[in-house]
């Protein structure tokens, strides 16, 4: 009987469709669930409310990365008492429920859309589900992966399903060759500048062609992070023999035998020659120039030998008058060169771009340089895991005598949950995933996205802008810790 | 969950497109293990002058006209960014029941459903000629009838919009997701059965 033919994403969904029934929404296995303690306490306060259990806890891996401190990792330095409460919550509700847990001083900590690839929680051909829009990260590996809300967070402990109306499917085809300097991040960003920041909305796209064909995983990992900013519902790439040697042991994949079978089903899982998508793109790369954000949305960047664009140009009233005010919040102005845009801060680090292979890439343009006086620079790995391979390689040596600041791992800047934001009115080049717009002049975030601070020939620092009053405000949190903790977690051992 | 079935309410018109999750529920707002307390936060970057509270006066939300509004009318794209669910539990709290607009964000329409908000995309003319009405006239109110699927205007015209059947039969019914898939528990175990053979790798065993 001959099979019809089907895309990586239908072989994924029918392998774990539990019931499909026309009228009900399909009840959709999920096999890894991840958490941290940002999205997570109102879920396990709604099991407790409803008398739930938690159905897999052995599918549940949690860590803490949104409010963990970078400097040190130290309890006391966590920046205030809703962040001690939430890493306490995390620790409790992982202890009561028997849940997987990486905590502060665990050497698996790290950013949970870093360490599900780096320890084989993550697999090919698995459905995996977060409470973090960038959980479409580990689509890299050939996983159908998204985010979700909390009260989804709280069915999936309940029930290790969701309810889901099935997605419909794009093909984007990225061909050419990167030339030298660019990246993963900069395809994305370039097809977020030519196709805006909805073009994804209701799908689930697959990266085929040559392009993503040659990234390293890690590279995949980059572009499948970024598919949520083009509103995707998930991003993919199908499993080859570098995602098989990627997996190839790592601390929670299977190993041996059992290894050798999952790999033949995992190479099975590639979209048939026949099968359609219900729309295709085709992006072509071979002159891609590193691209940098000037605005307060993913969509709105340029190359990085381009100028700031003028909203008289644009297209229609509703973006130009979006320019306009992505413009003022930037303080930018139109005709302004990119590479004459200076930032206050750099920032290395976010789900994005903190592997292992972007700290290498990082080192390289840092190597032999100083970052430049009046610039605080810092670079936060991915992972403790990252970090320790980092130092083991002397990366963090060139950072340091660059003038970098070498962090402990979380999230940081990204979400600035954890004390690491920026100065009212600063700017800041960041390796991370949104450049949305932070509060105006007052906990005023002014991110320009990627890489143009490898192109500035000086690079600099100043001392950590945080530290008056630091020592005090970290004296008054621990204690707020230290009561919670004794008051919602009597003898726990976790830190 | 409360059922939503028909609402009659004041508009108020945010005319931007791309509103992201982050500008519905700035950051430094979301410390907090509470489904509660997040109404204050709704729009704070743009409906506060300051840390303090003070009220931006050019900010829909404080001028007199859309005092009590339970509509909210926006452009393209809304709710993008993050999947942070204290998005509609602000905007609810607020006192939005319902979000009309060309075309939402997934996880955020996903969520708003899980909170008893309706939110509805009408097709861009449409929303032009919303915007141009409610603009125009102090104390516009819109009528949404979920069970025949239209938004009414005060001068009598009729838009009509499309939902899954499944969400809005939940929607009405304010139903439980969790208690309809715990329905199907056995059917559950049955298939977790079936993939221990076929992939045991999936499932890990710790003691």
């Amino acid at each position: 009987m001959a099979m019809e033919p089907k895309t990586l994403f239908d072989k994924i969904w029918d392998a774990h469709a539990v019931r499909e029934e026309s009228g009900a929404p399909t009840i959709l296995y999920i096999d890894r669930h991840l958490a941290y303690e940002a999205t997570s306490p109102q879920a396990f306060e709604g099991l407790r409310l409803a008398g739930r259990s938690v159905r897999q806890p052995n599918a549940t891996f949690t860590t803490l990365d949104h409010n963990v401190p970078t400097r040190t990792r130290r309890v006391e330095d966590i920046v205030d008492q809703s962040s001690a409460q939430m890493i306490a919550t995390m620790e409790r509700n992982a202890e009561q429920y028997k849940l997987n847990f990486f905590g502060f001083s665990d050497p698996r900590q790290g950013i949970v859309h870093v360490i599900g690839p780096e320890l084989g929680i993550t697999l090919p051909g698995m459905t995996v589900v977060c409470g973090d829009s960038h959980t479409s990260t580990h689509g890299a590996l050939g996983a159908f992966a998204m985010g979700i809300g909390t009260s989804e967070v709280e069915h999936v402990l309940a029930t290790q399903c969701l309810l889901q109306k099935r997605p419909r499917t794009m093909e984007v085809r990225i061909e050419g060759t990167l030339p030298p300097g660019v990246y993963a991040k900069d395809v994305a960003l370039a097809f977020m500048a030519k196709y805006g920041t909805a073009i994804g909305t209701g799908y689930v796209i697959e990266f085929t062609g040559s392009v993503p064909r040659a990234l390293s995983l890690e590279g995949r990992m980059t572009l499948c992070n970024l598919s949520i900013e083009a509103g995707a519902r998930a991003g993919m790439v199908a499993p080859d023999e570098r995602t098989i040697e990627y997996v190839r042991g790592r601390p929670f994949a299977p190993q041996g035998e059992e290894f050798e079978r999952a790999a033949q089903y995992w190479l099975l899982l590639r979209t048939d020659p026949g099968a359609s998508y219900d729309k295709s793109i085709e992006l072509r790369v071979d002159n891609l120039a590193p691209q940098v954000t000037w605005g307060t949305n993913p969509g709105l960047g340029t190359d990085v030998t381009g100028v700031v664009p003028d909203p008289a140009q644009a297209g229609d009233t509703n973006t130009r008058k979006a320019w306009e005010r992505a413009l003022a919040y930037m303080d930018l102005k139109p005709g302004t060169k990119i590479t004459d845009i200076h930032p206050d801060t750099v920032f290395i680090g976010s789900c994005t771009n903190s592997r292992i292979e972007d700290l290498r890439e990082a080192a390289r343009y840092a190597k032999g340089r100083k970052v430049a006086p009046g610039v605080m620079a810092i670079i936060v790995p991915g992972s403790t895991t990252v970090k320790r391979q980092a130092e083991e390689e002397g990366l963090s040596d060139i950072f340091r005598e660059a003038g970098f600041e070498w962090r402990h791992s979380g999230c940081s800047m990204c979400l600035a949950m954890n004390g690491d934001q920026l100065a009212p009115g600063e700017r800041c080049a960041s390796t991370s995933n949104r450049n949305f717009e932070g509060g105006k002049a007052r906990v005023a975030a002014r991110i320009w996205l990627a890489r143009q601070w490898q192109r500035q020939p000086r690079l600099r620092v100043i001392s950590w802008i945080f530290a008056p009053g630091r020592s005090v405000i970290s004296l008054r949190y621990q204690r707020c810790y230290k009561l919670f903790k004794e008051a919602v977690c009597p003898g726990s051992n976790y830190l | 969950m409360e059922p939503f079935i028909t609402l009659e309410a004041i508009v108020a018109p945010l005319d931007r497109e791309n509103v992201n999750t982050d500008d519905i529920t700035p950051v430094r707002y979301l410390k907090s293990i509470r489904r509660t307390g997040f109404g204050p936060a709704l729009f704070a970057n743009w409906r506060y002058l300051d840390n303090q509270g003070t009220p931006n006066p050019d900010f829909l939300l404080n001028q007199p006209r859309y005092q009590g509004a339970q509509i909210l009318l926006s452009r393209a794209n809304f709710g993008a960014g993050s999947s942070r669910e204290h998005a509609p539990w602000a905007l609810l709290e607020y006192g939005f029941r319902c979000i009309i607009a060309p075309s939402f964000a997934d996880i955020f329409y996903n969520n708003c459903f899980n909170n008893g908000i309706l939110p509805l995309t009408l097709e861009n003319s449409e929303v032009d000629a919303l915007f141009n009405e409610v603009q125009a006239t102090e104390g516009y109110r819109l009528k949404v009838d979920l069970p025949s699927q239209t938004v009414s205007t005060p001068s009598g015209r009729n838009f009509v919009f499309h939902l899954d059947t499944f969400k809005k039969e939940s929607l009405l019914k304010g139903l439980d997701n969790i208690g309809w898939t715990l329905q199907y528990a056995d059917a559950i175990a049955r298939y977790e059965d079936r993939r221990r053979q076929e992939t045991p790798w999936v499932f890990i065993n710790r003691s």
